[in-house]
Parts: structure tokens; sequence; C-alpha cells
């Protein structure tokens, strides 16, 4: 089993309620959304399909579509369409930071 | 009724004495001469060329093919016309009809009619058609030679009204000729009430298209309507002296009747060609532009006799007039007429019959399948040589035409095991064209989808159009397979299909439809998309591939007072700029009606390079992108560029080309270039549902494609204007509807507001208005907007201006002031880009 590594990503208001922005956590580019009732998801920054960028997406609170070609990744990483599941990672608020495990 | 057919009572319309305008003289007012003219006129030949149509027969134009439906009571004559003798008078073609042609003076250049009047010309077109053929036969005509009371052909109007005369008053017909004609007057006298006998001299009925087992299957079905049927049967002699009361046959029996139509054939009518000196075959001899051998005479239609071939369908007859008119109007100096392959169908005395090419096997390697149930009416068989399709035959079952059809006219390849051309094996009553289709053909070809992938889909569960979509995303590109795509979902289904309910619903996060949707909006003052979900969805959830149409809606119904949400907005709409396939952006500067400077382009110039801009292109909608921006640097190259957005990203009006128009252009007939620029200028970044692309030119050339596009205006000269709606030239190819013909810009400027503030408030989201304008129907369009049939129309200006007012550039705007905190971050941090090879 591999053990996460908590990262520090940024500032907590650095992600518009209802938006995705992209950090690194490690070396790993992520997509953190701030849903409309004010939680955090965090997923992989591009999408497995094409190497869309995910967090220029859409979303709501159950899916995130890629903007390239609308493929679509419920929360828990798997796909509405065909395409291959969504990385996701645990990310939380903590004194004003962004922390995303990876 | 009578009144439209009936004889022109008219005067010839005085030409203006200074009328220099080359002549074009149509000898022949049948569907071939009356095409030809249509096809000049559309190819604005009225300016350049006088047109003067002799017609033999004294009515405006009609559509013969239809005279078998007015015999048999299933038509009235006045579903037959094609074109009046008003529709000649309103675009100022002279029509002589009830005129005869006598002959033409080829070195003179004069047409010399039977009244006595000489018409000079500059080009004379032949389209004289044929005439039917009266075998000789003892008693057939009177001895001052016309035809005996009774005796009638089956070619003109004036025959089918005979016919229907006699039907009333009369009891028994003799009809002579088994072909197309003969069994159609058969078939139309029997359900008039009389008692019909076809005598047929061949072996077997339609012996010109079908083999002999094939002519027994419609022979069955013929005499199953009570229609008795003589084949090897040659007439001899008419009886009756002041009228028909019988035929004599030449073995000897006699068939009473007092009605004969006569549909052995027809002729080409060459007499006026023989007369004037033209060089006549069997028909009057045509090289590969229609010239006859004598210079500026041409002929079509029947009268012609191309390649040694002499067509009587009327599909080569209308080939024949386009590439005429190409030639005469200079529209293409390079148009060749290079012969028909005919494909027919038809209902023939009831019996569905399709038939192309050759009809039996001609050579040792012919591959020869044929299907014959006598019994069920059917009979069905193929012709293939070299492994293509070069005729085939279709009795009593046409199902398979299309895809034949597809197979003879374009030389597509054949299913391996050859009966699959005439039966579909797995399943008998699967969509032609479907079944046959390898699973692993590729249906979609924006993403790549196969048949096969779609039956999965439907076999993994997905009982609808839409969810089949969803997983596949097959349709989901430009759309242009989605009815394909939803054949194979209900071939695939095979009757299991569910209809979605959100079939009918604007956007699927809210269920309503769109008029629906636009009421409870207004009701509840919803002015953002969340309030909408909120106050409207099923449980208030929110859904992220509703937003992007909600959002669009609701700019279009509040203008200024939408409250925007960034989280609403697609990426696009965000940061003002078309994402690309590695994730950076394009940016295309407006450019109105395609006009720049060179000051525009010198700025261009430095932002491409102060940023390595990867490709710098030119856009079909004559404006220049700049491909390969990184989001980060939109802001600056915005503020560089100093020039507004283009809107090349939005589901929004986009462009207006142009040509250049009376200023610069030899053709031009008006200003088109200022009309581009204005149209631009009022609709500018005006939201709709698909994108909106439009075009003005100043003539009908169409050299900026007004035709083709959701608007297109077209100069037609002396200040007029004509408005095109709903074309297209993308994944889907459409001629615009001709929408009104107006005589000033401001007028143009309205009807165009009208026409896109009508297609927002009903057009479903992406659907394009060349799909729109169909589905509302461009009768209705009319009267909705030029008749104001609906009491809609101040409503629709009011609209339509609370847009316009509210426009502002965007660029400019996020400029100012950012929309959200990081709006021109980039999202893929780790990756350089652009990636796009620098060219």
């Amino acid at each position: 089993m591999t053990t996460l590594t908590a990262h520090v990503v940024g500032r907590a208001d650095e992600v518009p309620v209802g938006e995705g922005r992209a950090f690194t956590a490690g070396g790993t580019p992520v997509a953190v959304f701030r849903l409309r009732d004010g939680s955090l998801r965090a997923v992989a920054a591009v999408c497995p399909h094409a190497g869309g960028p995910i967090a220029d997406g859409q979303s709501d609170a159950t899916v995130v579509v890629c903007p390239l070609h609308l493929n679509a990744w419920r929360w828990d990483g798997t796909p509405t369409t065909d395409a291959a599941p969504l990385p996701v990672y645990p990310v939380r608020e903590e004194a004003g930071t962004l922390v995303v495990e990876v | 009724m009578t009144a439209i057919l009936g004889a022109g009572t008219r005067a010839v319309a005085e030409l203006e004495p200074a009328d220099t305008r080359a002549r074009i003289v149509v000898v022949g007012n049948g569907m071939a001469g009356a095409r030809l003219v249509e096809e000049v006129l559309e190819r604005d030949g009225g300016r350049d060329f006088r047109i003067i149509v002799f017609g033999d027969e004294p009515h405006g134009n009609y559509n013969r093919i239809m005279l078998s439906p007015v015999l048999a009571g299933e038509a009235d004559e006045a579903d037959i016309v094609l074109n009046s003798h008003d529709w000649y008078a309103e675009r100022g073609v002279e029509l002589r009809a009830g005129v005869r042609v006598e002959r033409i003076d080829t070195v003179a250049k004069v047409v010399h009619a039977a009244d006595g009047t000489a018409t000079p010309y500059d080009h004379v077109v032949l389209a004289t058609g044929s005439h039917s053929f009266i075998p000789p036969m003892t008693g057939v005509r009177t001895a001052s030679g016309d035809l005996l009371p009774g005796v009638v052909g089956f070619r003109t109007i004036d025959e089918t009204r005979e016919m229907l005369a006699a039907a009333r008053t009369h009891r028994k017909a003799v009809v002579m000729g088994g072909g197309l004609l003969g069994l159609e007057a058969a078939r139309a006298l029997q359900a008039q009430g009389m008692a019909v006998e076809l005598v047929h001299a061949m072996g077997w009925l339609m012996n010109a298209q079908l083999d002999a087992e094939a002519g027994a299957v419609v022979r069955r079905s013929v005499e199953e309507l009570g229609i008795t049927v003589h084949t090897d049967a040659m007439a001899t002699e008419v009886l009756g002296t002041h009228r028909v009361t019988g035929v004599v046959l030449k073995d000897g029996r006699t068939l009473d009747c007092d009605l004969l139509v006569v549909a052995a054939g027809v002729r080409p009518h060459t007499d006026v060609a023989v007369r004037s000196g033209i060089e006549v075959e069997r028909a009057v001899l045509v090289d590969d532009r229609m010239a006859t051998d004598v210079p500026d005479v041409y002929a079509i239609g029947e009268c012609a006799q191309h390649r040694g071939t002499v067509y009587g369908l009327v599909a080569p007859a209308w080939e024949h007039a386009t590439v005429l008119a190409d030639l005469l109007t200079g529209a293409n100096p390079g148009a060749a007429y290079t012969g028909s392959r005919t494909a027919t169908k038809l209902k023939v005395a009831g019996v569905d019959v399709a038939v192309m090419g050759v009809s039996t096997p001609e050579r040792d390697t012919d591959e020869f399948l044929v299907i014959s149930e006598p019994k069920r009416g059917v009979h069905l068989s193929v012709v293939v040589r070299d492994d293509r399709l070069v005729g085939a035959t279709l009795v009593g079952d046409t199902r398979k035409v299309a895809f034949l059809t597809q197979a003879f006219d374009r030389g597509t390849p054949l299913p391996a095991e050859r009966i699959k051309l005439l039966v579909d094996l797995s399943d008998g009553e699967a969509e032609v064209g479907v079944a046959e289709l390898p699973g692993d053909s590729q249906v979609c070809n924006c993403n790549g989808v196969t048949k096969d992938r779609i039956c999965g889909a439907v076999a993994e569960g997905c009982t609808s159009l839409p969810k089949v979509m969803d997983a596949t995303r097959a349709g989901k590109g430009c759309g242009s397979c989605k009815g394909l795509v939803q054949r194979i979902v209900e071939w695939a289904a095979d009757g299991a299909l569910t209809e979605e309910e959100s079939a009918s619903w604007y956007v699927p996060g809210v269920p309503m439809p769109k008029p629906e949707l636009i009421a409870a909006i207004k009701e509840h003052d919803l002015r953002s998309v969340s309030a909408v979900f909120a106050t409207l969805a099923r449980g208030g959830q929110e859904d992220a591939k509703s937003k992007m149409g909600l959002a669009s809606l609701l700019k279009m119904i509040w203008g200024a007072d939408y409250v925007t949400e960034p989280d609403a907005t697609f990426v696009n709409d965000r940061v003002h700029a078309n994402i690309q396939r590695d994730g950076t952006f394009s940016v295309v500067p407006q450019m109105k009606g395609g006009v720049t400077t060179p000051d525009q382009l010198r700025r261009i110039a430095d932002v491409a390079e102060k940023y390595d801009v990867p490709m710098v292109k030119v856009t079909g909608g004559q404006r220049i992108d700049l491909l390969g921006i990184r989001k980060e640097d939109l802001p600056k190259v915005w503020a560089d560029l100093g020039m507004p957005s283009g809107y090349a990203y939005g589901k929004s009006m986009r462009t207006v080309k142009t040509c250049v128009g009376s200023d610069f252009c030899r053709f031009g007939l008006d200003d088109s270039t200022q009309l581009g620029i204005d149209l631009e200028t009022r609709f500018q970044g005006v939201e709709s549902p698909a994108k909106i692309k439009m075009a003005v030119v100043g003539c009908p050339r169409n050299c900026a494609e007004a035709y083709v596009k959701d608007v297109g205006v077209v100069a037609t000269g002396k200040g007029r204007w004509e408005v095109y709606v709903g074309g297209a030239a993308g994944a889907s190819v459409r001629k615009g509807d001709l929408l009104a013909t107006v005589s000033t810009p401001a007028e143009v400027l309205e009807l165009t507001g009208r026409f896109l503030q009508l297609y927002r408030e009903n057009g479903n989201w992406l659907e394009r208005t060349y799909d729109f304008v169909p589905r509302f129907g461009v009768d209705r369009l009319k009267a909705v907007l030029l008749e104001d049939s609906e009491g809609l129309c101040a409503a629709l200006d009011e609209g339509i201006q609370r847009s316009v007012d509210a426009y502002t550039d965007p660029w400019a705007r996020d400029l100012a002031e950012p929309a959200s905190p990081g709006q021109f971050r980039t999202s893929l941090p780790l990756t350089v880009l652009p990636r796009v090879p620098v060219r």
C-alpha cells in the first residue's frame, strides 16, 4: 500500500467558489475545486483521455467535466463515459492553506 | 383550377425598346425548357439576357410526371402547375404559349413561328421534348389525318382531360402499351371506374426495364387489380367510324372499347430541327456542351441525343438544363454534361419498382443474383461486374433501394456475400443500410466511435439515444452523424427503446422545455444560473453540463441585468478565447466585415512575435487567428493588441464575411462591405443557442458565401437585398431559405435582428439555424417576421435591442478588472505550453 504525503499547495482563497485551480503537490499536478457548498475536491490536473486541463472544467456537486471533449468524472474518480478513471486525492483546508495528500 | 392551366389571355408585356440584352429563345415549355429558364434566372441571367419561351401547349408549365395521379383522381390540375403565366410575367420572361415554332433561320438567327412572327435570337435552345408514338394501324386516323375520336395518346394535360371526360361517359378502355406510361394509364382509368384491357406487343410487361421474370411479377400484381393483360398482342386495326368501337389484334381477336389509349412509346420532336438543317439522328445531336452542329443552337431534354443516348426521364433533362445554364450565363464556363446513370424508383400500377443500370447479365463474368417470390409479388435481382454494381431491379420490395443506389452511383464496396445486397440475413425488418454496416466501421468520426461500440452500449443497458450518446460520445462532436447513431441504436435495441422524457428539455438539469423555462425564469425573477438550479431543478441540484446553456439563456433574457457567475460559464467564455487541444488558447481580434488596416496588421504582427505565437492563421470568417497563446498571457495579448474581441469562441454572433462590394469590384451591385460592418457592429457578441455566422455579398456571384450562412444577405441591384436564413457549410451543408427581399440596409438590420431574437427565444441549446429554420418552418417564419402573424415583432425588436445595449467588449472589461481571482492562471502547471509544433 502506498503511503500518502501531505503537501501544502497554496492558499485557501486561491480557489473561488464553484471554480477549479491547478497546483503542484510534490511534483504531481492537481486540480482543486471548491464546490458551491464550500467543500473542496482534488483530482488529477490532467485528463486521462487526451491531456485536457481539468481545472478549466465545469463542475457540480456530483461531477467534473473536462473542457476539451466533455468527458465527466464523479468525485470518486469514476467516469460517466468510457474514459479511464480520474485519480482523486484527499484535500483539506488548514489554517488558511490548501493541503493535498498525494 | 382550369384558370391556372387555361389558355393565356395575358398580353405579352411590352419590353423597353432600348433593351440591349442578349436574347435567349427557348423552343419548348416542358420540363426541360422551363427548368432551363429557372436555372438561367437563378444565375442572375435575367440581367444579361432577355428570355423568350415558345410553348406548343397554351398553358404555363406543368409537371408531366404527375399526369398519372391527375388521371387517377389522386391529384388536381392545380397540384401539378410548376410555373403559371404570372410566374413568367413577374420575372420578365416572355412566354408565347400556344405558339408553335415552324423553323429556325440559323443564318439570319431568327425563329419563325406559326403565328407569322420572326424572333431574332443570340442563343436558341431546342427543348421540344417528345410526342406519343401512334403505331400504324388501319383506321386509327380519319380522312383528315386526325386521330379517330376516342383514340388518345397520354402525354399532355389536354389528353388527360379528354380521358377523364371519357371515363365519365364511357365504360370500356383498351390501353395499348405495357410500359410505364401504359400501366399508369390502365391503373388510373380502372380507378376511374372503367373496365380496362391492356394490350402489349412484347412478351412481358415493362420489357424495356425488366427481365421476363420481373415482368411476370408485375403482371400478376396488375391482374390482381382487375385489369386484363394481353402480351404478345399487336393491334392492327381500329374499329369505328365516328368514334372508336374496338381494336382488332393480329391473331384475329377483337376487343370492344369506347376509349383507346395509345401509350406505345414516345418519339423525340425533331421537326423543327430537321426543317432548320440541324443534324438529327434519333434525336437532335448534341455534344457535352449541349450544343448542336450549328453555332448558338442547343438542344436539351428528350429531344436531345447525347453520346448515342436519348433519355426519357426527367433527371437527365434537368442535368442538361443546369449545364447549359452554367455555360450560357458564364456561371461555370467549364460546365460539361457527360451522361447520366439513371436510377428510377416509382410506383407502377400500385407496385413499387426500382430500376437502375442493366437488368440482365451481359458478359460471361457478370455475377447475377435473383430472388423471385411471385406469390408475394416480389422479384429482386442485381448484376455485379468486377465487384461493382452495374444493375439492379427491385419489384414489390424496394427497401434496399437506398443502399443499392449508393453502390450504383458511387461504386461503393459490396458485401462479399452478395445475397446481402438484396436481403438482410440477420433481421429482415432492419433499417436499410444500418444492418449491413460492418461492426468496426466508424460512425462518429469526431469521437472515433464504431458501430460495435454503439451496439455494445445498448447491450450494456443504455436504452435511449441520449444515454448511448453520453456513454460513447457518439454524435457529440459536429453532430452530423446523429441520425445514423439514432438508427443504429434503434436497430440494436430492437424496439426496446425508451423515449427520454428529457428529450424535450432545454438542458438536462432542469426538467422544462425552453418556452416554459423562459416563463418560469421571468416569473421567479431568476438572474443567475445558481438561482435557476435552486428554484427550478429537481431537488435544487446543480448540473455541470446544463450551466453553459442556462448562462446563455439568462444573458439573452436579462441582458445587462444578468448576474454573472464564473463557475456557470464554460472556460472559453471565462477567458474569452477558444481552448485548444494542448490547453493553450486561440485569440481572434474583431475585424468587422473582414476589413483591416496596416496599423492593425502591424500590431498583430508585433504581438505574434512578442509572445512566440506558434501559428498565425487567416480564418474562414475573414479574420486573423493567433493560435497557441498561453492562458496567463491572454490579458497581456489583449492589451498589446488594443482591439476588441472577435467572439471566435462563443455560442454567439461571430463574424460577418463580406466581399468588396461596389467600391472596387467590377460586378458589385451594392455596398456589401459597409452593410457587413453595420451588421457586425449591431449584433457583436450577442449570445445565442449556437454560433451565428453571417455574410453579405454585393452580387449573386456570392464570393463571401452568403447562401450558406446563418444569415446571408445578397445584393441584387437597384438597392435591393435578399435576406437568406438557415444556411450552413460546416458539418452540414444547406443553402439558406430566402426570407425576404428588402430595399434598404436599415430593413436588413431590422429583419436580421428579429430573426436572431426569434431563434434565440425558440432555438434549442446548440441547435444551429440550419436545424431551427426547417423545424420552425420557413412559411411560418415569414408569416411571423414579415406579417407579424403572431403579434411578436414588437417584443422581438425590444428583446434584441436589450442585448445590443448590453454589449461590452469582454477583453477591455476583464483587463480593467479580472472576473475572479486566478482567472488566467495556468491549469497545466507542469506542462510546457504550447505543445503544438511550430511551423
